[in-house]
């Protein structure tokens, strides 16, 4: 494999080492121990979901994705991100607009309440609901007397969703936002504009690839979310298993080939987030928040 | 009368943009339903415990190897994960190689595929009759169902908040200062051991507490290859998840509020780094 | 330390950034390297740093071969545009690096860099701020901190990229003064870069004028000022006005009409007469003289400078007047001769014939007249 290792900036140098970069022996290396660690912990278990999908052959993969259950785990995962990611779009739009747009107390303490759910360990984000709505909770023998289904329930699974991915688009668009400033919008409204006119006209444009990329990310993570909804679903097969449950389940039960093919699923949609999300860096990197961090 | 009104305290500065209201109420209506008044849920569930009550279920043998395991094996990850994440991070800013874009992209697979695909994936990987697992046992070496797997996962899922913390602020390394360093005689060596990575340290301690925070509550991924044996290679959200299915709610609520509360102050001690570094470090030199 | 240049090119790619430079830079001198951005001047002080590597040519220090050196080896102290402070370190510990670093057998005693440090520190007169983050410090302190960190490892020579170029008018007036100081007390041969021509003509011993890669003039302010050997110079440095003309038979015509000057060992032909415009006489009535309407007159401080259209093939020409007799004149039409001047031939010609004419003004008047 011929490396071509030099620098970024390329420096042409034969007489004198240039200052600002190691040797090449010291660049191979780094690039090397890198590499292997990437092709190790990242590329290799990417690798085996599909090697292990495909180990019986394509016909086994397709009547392991054919099995009502699969079936309708995959249906009810698109229902639950279908419900979760609007909600939490509008919660995103909203707080980015009152947190970017306006300087009021506690704005700092706000944002970090925003990010809390990223600091909770899934299994705690169920957990929560079901200390609420749970047979022995408070609100219990409301629930159960007018029979109302939330845990082991779509609106369960939804509000553990929505728990998991919602700080999502409100903390792609907030930097976003505040780097945009108001004074479009001052234009805009000294020009006659109302204030939803000025929001759909002025606003959204300004703000419609970042709005995409925060969505892109609370999809992904909606549809993938294993141990928040895990602890709320309760496992009623073809009813309350999601896609990443059912893949628990088929594991569990030494059905390897369904297990995998049905996480080749996943692993293809992480993949499809994986590129859209690249593309949206490179073509409208200037319209995405600078953090990339997540 | 001007002077008392521009001194008044006041909960937001006059702005022209309309919809503050409306936007804020929102906010704080989704944020106490959905986070606050669940998170409160489990805080006054477990202040009904009592004290005594509270400590003895936490104390609990089994309870406390639970959360020793979850925390060291996270630090352990969060560890492994600063030194490759910064090699990584450099690779990727400094050289050019085949491939460098789509490494780059790969870096994010960690946040964008499911948790449970990785674990059964690192399962299959690192279990004895797996690829790099039948590589490692005729060494004596097992990592899947042993803390080492539950390592292995959390090494996975943490990678991307080290790289994606360092990496934006070794791109924006003034290539000067390196320049500075070796017209003062600095070796290429002491010019990236004393100036690039103490610059770097701030960034490096930020993505390291976020790999960990993640690392300790992390189930997915390690449920799969942990083994899963109690006092051994069993973490706590997952003692979690087995003390609810034997209806110990009581139990299951206080390591749960334990967890949370360490995840509170791992989220303290990530924003007084970042608050310490903006201090001294902030508006360039 | 002497440093030497010697027939130094240097490439970025395709594209000549210096082509064949030399220049010689004396022991204990204060050098500017002056010219537009793209000139060169940047890349020719980081060559001889070392922070680049010329494609062809020497650099001397001292009668020692340094392009063969790294960067590490010329022990060269560099002051960088945006100071290059390390902001993780204080000032003390951004000062002390150069001697923290070097190898054990030659580095000084922790106590004796302490003590260094803190004497430069004192040099610079930042006595007191060493505890501080280069984030806690003006622009002007900042400065201040790079050029004792790149002093404290007693280089063999200093160099200062566009030192002021940051800093706000009031500041760099103050740190142009405060350099020439620190200079003449500790005598290190320095050169600096500035795009900047008062900074060169006020700070330098000498200024080398720099454009398109290439050095156009190298002397004292004076030298620069007052005898510019190109356009190039004339136009750079200083206002200028520059009109064409023609010569012939040794007088020199703009358009139709000789204009009282003479330039007699020049051939015939196209030429380009530069002048200052304060280097002017008025003249009353006009035999032989350059005539023009005032478009324009502005005060500056102390004179009066007018604008005058010489008809509409010309550029404007602007001319400066004591205010009491811009006043005298009449005031739409304006009939001048200038007392210094100079005359380069046609590009083109350049080549060919790249003679120019300098003669003291004051006689070829009289034979105007």
């Amino acid at each position: 494999m011929a490396l071509d290792t030099s620098p970024a900036p390329s420096a042409s140098s034969k007489l004198v080492k240039a200052a600002t970069s190691e040797t090449r022996i010291a660049r191979l290396t780094l690039i090397m121990v890198a590499l292997g660690f990437v092709a190790l912990f990242l590329l290799l278990p990417l690798a085996t979901v599909f090697i292990e999908a495909f180990r019986k052959g394509p016909a086994e993969f397709a009547t392991a994705l054919r099995d009502p259950e699969t079936f309708s785990a995959i249906r009810l995962t698109l229902i639950v991100a279908a419900i979760s990611v609007p909600l939490n779009l509008v919660f995103g739009v909203a707080a980015a607009w009152a947190i970017a747009k306006f300087e009021f107390k506690g704005k700092a303490f706000l944002t970090t309440l925003i990010d809390l759910p990223f600091s909770v360990s899934p299994v705690i984000s169920g957990l929560v609901f079901v200390l609420i709505f749970g047979a022995n909770s408070a609100l219990g023998p409301f629930l159960q007397k007018y029979g109302i289904h939330i845990l082991f329930a779509v609106p369960g699974l939804v509000l553990a969703t929505v728990f998991v991915t919602f700080p999502f688009v409100a903390r792609e668009l907030i930097p976003l936002m505040q780097e945009q400033g108001t004074s479009d919008e001052e234009a805009a409204l000294s020009l006659g504009a109302t204030g939803w006119q000025t929001f759909w006209h002025v606003t959204l444009p300004n703000i419609k690839w970042g709005l995409l990329y925060g969505v892109l990310l609370c999809n992904a993570r909606a549809m993938g979310e294993f141990g928040a909804v895990s602890v709320v679903s309760g496992h009623i097969r073809g009813q309350t298993n999601t896609m990443p449950l059912q893949v628990e389940i088929l594991y569990n039960e030494y059905n390897f080939v369904a297990a995998f093919a049905v996480a080749a699923v996943l692993a293809l949609l992480a993949l499809v987030t994986l590129v859209l999300k690249t593309a949206l860096e490179l073509r409208y990197s200037d319209e995405i928040a600078a953090s990339r961090r997540h | 009368m001007a002077l008392r009104s521009s001194t008044r305290w006041r909960f937001r500065q006059p702005s022209v943009i309309p919809g503050f209201g409306l936007a804020l109420g929102v906010t704080l209506t989704w944020l106490t339903l959905i986070v606050l008044i669940p998170l409160s849920g489990l805080i006054w569930r477990s202040s009904g415990l009592g004290w005594s009550n509270f400590m003895a279920l936490v104390l609990d043998e089994r309870t406390v190897n639970a959360l020793t395991i979850s925390f060291g094996t996270a630090f352990i990850a969060a560890v492994v994960n600063l030194f490759f994440g910064v090699v990584l991070a450099w690779v990727l800013v400094r050289y050019r190689f085949p491939g460098k874009r789509v490494i780059d992209a790969m870096v994010d697979l960690p946040f964008a595929l499911p948790t449970a695909v990785a674990g059964i994936a690192l399962t299959a990987l690192y279990a004895p009759n797996g690829w790099i697992g039948s590589l490692l046992e005729p060494l004596g070496i097992k990592i899947a169902f042993t803390p080492a797997g539950i390592v292995v996962a959390l090494v996975f899922v943490g990678l991307p908040f080290v790289v994606r913390t360092v990496q934006p602020v070794m791109e924006e390394i003034d290539k000067e200062v390196e320049e500075a360093a070796a017209t003062l005689g600095a070796s290429r060596f002491q010019t990236i051991s004393r100036v690039l990575l103490p610059g770097l340290l701030p960034a490096g301690l930020t993505g390291f507490a976020l790999a960990f925070a993640r690392g300790v509550g992390e189930y997915g991924s390690v449920i799969f290859i942990a083994g899963n044996l109690p006092y051994v290679s069993e973490i706590a959200p997952l003692l979690i998840i087995i003390r609810l299915e034997e209806f110990n709610y009581p139990a299951a609520t206080a390591i749960a509020t334990v967890m949370l509360f360490l995840s509170f102050i791992m989220l303290l001690v990530i924003n007084s780094i970042q608050a310490w570094s903006r201090r001294r470090y902030s508006n360039g030199a | 330390m002497e440093v030497r240049v010697q027939n130094i090119r240097k490439e970025f790619g395709r594209f000549p950034a210096l082509d064949d430079v030399s220049l010689d830079i004396r022991s204990g001198e204060l050098i500017a390297l002056l010219g537009p951005s793209g000139s060169g001047k940047t890349t020719l002080l980081r060559l001889i740093a070392g922070l680049e590597s010329p494609t062809d040519g020497t650099i001397f220090f001292g009668a020692e071969d340094a392009s063969r050196k790294s960067v590490q080896q010329r022990n060269i102290g560099f002051v960088f545009q945006h100071y290059a402070l390390f902001r993780h370190m204080t000032v003390l510990d951004n000062v002390s690096f150069g001697l923290k670093v070097r190898p054990s057998s030659r580095r000084p005693p922790a106590a004796e860099i302490r003590r260094r440090a803190l004497d430069l520190l004192e040099l610079v007169q930042l006595s007191g701020l060493e505890k501080r983050y280069p984030a806690q410090l003006s622009g002007g302190q900042r400065q201040r901190v790079a050029l004792a960190r790149a002093m404290a490892v007693e280089p063999n020579v200093l160099l200062l990229d566009e030192p002021f170029g940051a800093l706000d008018a009031q500041v760099r007036k103050e740190l142009r003064k405060w350099l020439r100081e620190i200079h003449d007390r500790t005598g290190h041969t320095t050169v600096f870069v500035t795009h900047d021509q008062e900074e060169a003509l006020e700070l330098a011993d000498r200024v080398v004028v720099m454009s398109k890669g290439a050095i156009e003039q190298v002397g004292t302010p004076d030298e620069i000022y007052d005898h510019p050997v190109s356009p190039f110079v004339y136009g750079f440095i200083g206002q200028s006005n520059c009109i064409d003309v023609t010569l012939s038979s040794g007088e020199i015509w703009f358009e139709d009409r000789p204009i009282g000057l003479r330039a007699a060992s020049e051939p015939d032909g196209a030429a380009t007469l530069y002048f200052r415009p304060h280097d002017i006489e008025l003249i009353d009535g006009c035999g032989g003289c350059l005539a023009g309407l005032v478009t324009a007159s502005r005060r500056v401080a102390g004179t009066r400078h007018l604008e005058l259209d010489l008809g509409k093939a010309h550029p404007p020409v602007e001319i400066e007047l004591p205010p009491e007799r811009a006043s005298s004149t009449d005031h739409t039409r304006i009939a001048f001769r200038p007392t210094k001047w100079k005359l380069f031939r046609k590009e083109g010609d350049v080549a060919v014939a790249p003679r120019q004419v300098e003669a003291p003004a004051t006689e070829l008047v009289r034979t105007g007249t």
